[in-house]
């Protein structure tokens, strides 16, 4: 894995990141932008991993950060989803244009 | 170009194929799908920077618990089969538009920007036994040590406060989506 510089880690989490965004972004359905969610805290982590591995090789910390955010990953989402089932028993839809009971 | 090297990028491109189809599939079902394939493929990643700790609690905690919860809420709210309603034409523009600038704004940062192991003269591209040595040790043993030490460096404050967020989640969950019988109303 020495041959490969750091940076092209960092340009594949970037991409995947901004991929993550473009869904978001597009997206109007509240389980494919929760995919996309995913999608965006995977590349967070990536980061995490690579720096720890090339730049701070005889510490954990990224290890750890990664841990905790794949944990708050796993609450997030079971959280998300019973809002979205929640939601799909009100309204009928899961779609976030459908959502405007509380807008002002 | 060695075999890791082109391991690595195979593997990137299945990442960001995947991720970009998962994003972009007009049927909800198959999003999800190409979404497991790009979180294995993020967990090979792991595995090929040797932190296989990591990429077994990928694969245990992304792919069979979270994919296998959006699938189940897929089915649980709405026809599978259907296809989702095409996003507006001006909103796909300008998404891509800002899409694609942010991501040319990071690329000349990154290549910017010279990153050094700090401590170490050896560089990530240098070759030979010095290189070869700087492995992190990230045997399950040693993360699980230091996860759970009270020592100065230890992580048993976030653990423990992470146990208690979870615990929160899961019966916030059961709050939000238990189903409330009419006669309660």
């Amino acid at each position: 894995m020495n041959q490969v510089p750091l940076s092209h880690i960092l340009f594949v989490s970037t991409a995947l990141f901004f991929i993550g965004m473009y869904g978001l972004f597009t997206r109007r359905n509240m389980i494919t932008m929760l995919m996309s969610v995913e999608l965006i805290l995977n590349s967070v982590n990536i980061n995490f991993v690579a720096f720890n591995k090339y730049l701070y090789p005889d510490k954990l910390e990224g290890v750890f950060f990664t841990l905790f955010i794949i944990a708050i990953a796993a609450a997030e989402a079971a959280v998300a989803i019973a809002i979205i089932i929640n939601l799909y028993r009100n309204l009928h839809s899961i779609d976030v244009e459908a959502t405007d009971e509380m807008k002002f | 170009m060695s075999a890791s090297a082109v391991v690595f990028y195979i593997l990137s491109f299945f990442i960001l194929a995947t991720g970009l189809l998962a994003v972009t599939s007009r049927k909800i079902f198959r999003s999800a799908i190409w979404l497991l394939f790009s979180l294995t493929g993020i967990a090979g990643l792991y595995f090929w920077l040797q932190m296989e700790f990591i990429a077994a609690v990928q694969i245990v905690v992304y792919v069979g618990g979270i994919v296998v919860l959006i699938i189940f809420s897929i089915f649980l709210t709405q026809q599978s089969g259907k296809d989702l309603p095409a996003p507006v034409r001006g909103r796909v523009l300008f998404s891509t538009l800002a899409v694609c600038a942010g991501f040319a704004l990071t690329c000349v940062l990154l290549r910017g920007y010279a990153f050094r192991p700090l401590g170490h003269p050896v560089g990530g591209g240098g070759a030979g036994a010095g290189a070869e040595n700087m492995g992190v040790d990230a045997s399950v043993g040693n993360i699980g040590a230091q996860l759970l030490s009270t020592s100065e460096h230890g992580y048993v404050l976030p653990f423990e406060v992470i146990s208690i967020l979870l615990l929160a989640a899961m019966i916030g969950c059961i709050v939000i989506a238990i189903k409330v019988k009419p006669e309660d109303k």
